[in-house]
């Protein structure tokens, strides 16, 4: 099966919106698809929490640096917030689905959801900050081992 | 065209009515038809290439106001 692999480095809503319209695609397209989670990224994967980490400052960072998919910026016009308030009305207006139902159709689509070691543990987080359902847990290697062996391989 | 599955898409947006035709697809048996209705006009150049990822025959598309129904055949499992 041609694999589809997309590193979704980005937290922002427009950007990985974009990331699950062309990784629901490929799955569509009967293609094996991978999606590496890593730094502002893995926030789609967060539980919504008040903050998490093992130290003052990573607890600091995890609470500026809200989690959940329901709560992830816009890249432009975010407006403390007002952006992606906005942005999701428009979306439900034109049935676009929404962040958290975009994460519900890849699982049911057979996506693989893989978040990056090194974020997770600098950042302090656990596996219980995670949603359930995903895949693994997996470093660089691992992505480029999936890119040697794909046919489409993005960065967003 | 007849067609002996209707899958309705009005109004949906890509990649709704790629990733719905899809799973659609999968259920139906090889030889069938599914006619697809829908309004995004992306379906046009999205289909054919649909189909050519998958190797589903692309039958079609009849338009009308804005409107289209796409007809793909099942081909292969």
């Amino acid at each position: 099966m041609e694999k589809f692999n997309i590193v979704v480095f980005s937290g922002d809503m427009d950007k990985v919106l974009a990331a699950f319209i062309l990784a629901t695609t490929a799955a569509s397209m009967n293609m094996e698809v991978n999606m590496f989670f890593t730094f502002w990224g893995l926030n789609v994967l967060r539980k919504k929490k008040f903050t998490s980490g093992k130290n003052i400052l990573q607890k600091l960072m995890n609470w500026l640096n809200k989690s959940g998919a329901s709560r992830l910026p816009l890249s432009k016009f975010n407006m403390l917030g007002a952006g992606p308030a906005m942005m999701k009305i428009m979306m439900k207006q034109a049935k676009v689905p929404s962040i958290e139902e975009f994460l519900q159709l890849a699982k049911g689509l057979g996506i693989k959801m893989v978040a990056c070691t090194t974020t997770f543990s600098f950042m302090g987080f656990t596996e219980k900050d995670f949603i359930d359902g995903l895949d693994s847990f997996a470093g660089a290697a691992t992505f480029l081992q999936l890119v040697r062996e794909g046919k489409i391989s993005y960065f967003i | 065209m007849k067609a002996d599955e209707t899958l309705d898409c009005f109004g949906l947006l890509c990649p709704m009515p790629i990733v719905k035709t899809a799973e659609k697809i999968k259920a139906m048996r090889v030889g069938q038809v599914l006619e697809v209705d829908a309004t995004d006009v992306g379906i046009k150049s999205d289909m054919p290439a649909w189909c050519k990822a998958t190797g589903q025959e692309y039958l079609g598309i009849e338009e009308k106001a804005a409107e289209y129904k796409v007809y793909v055949k099942k081909v292969r499992q």
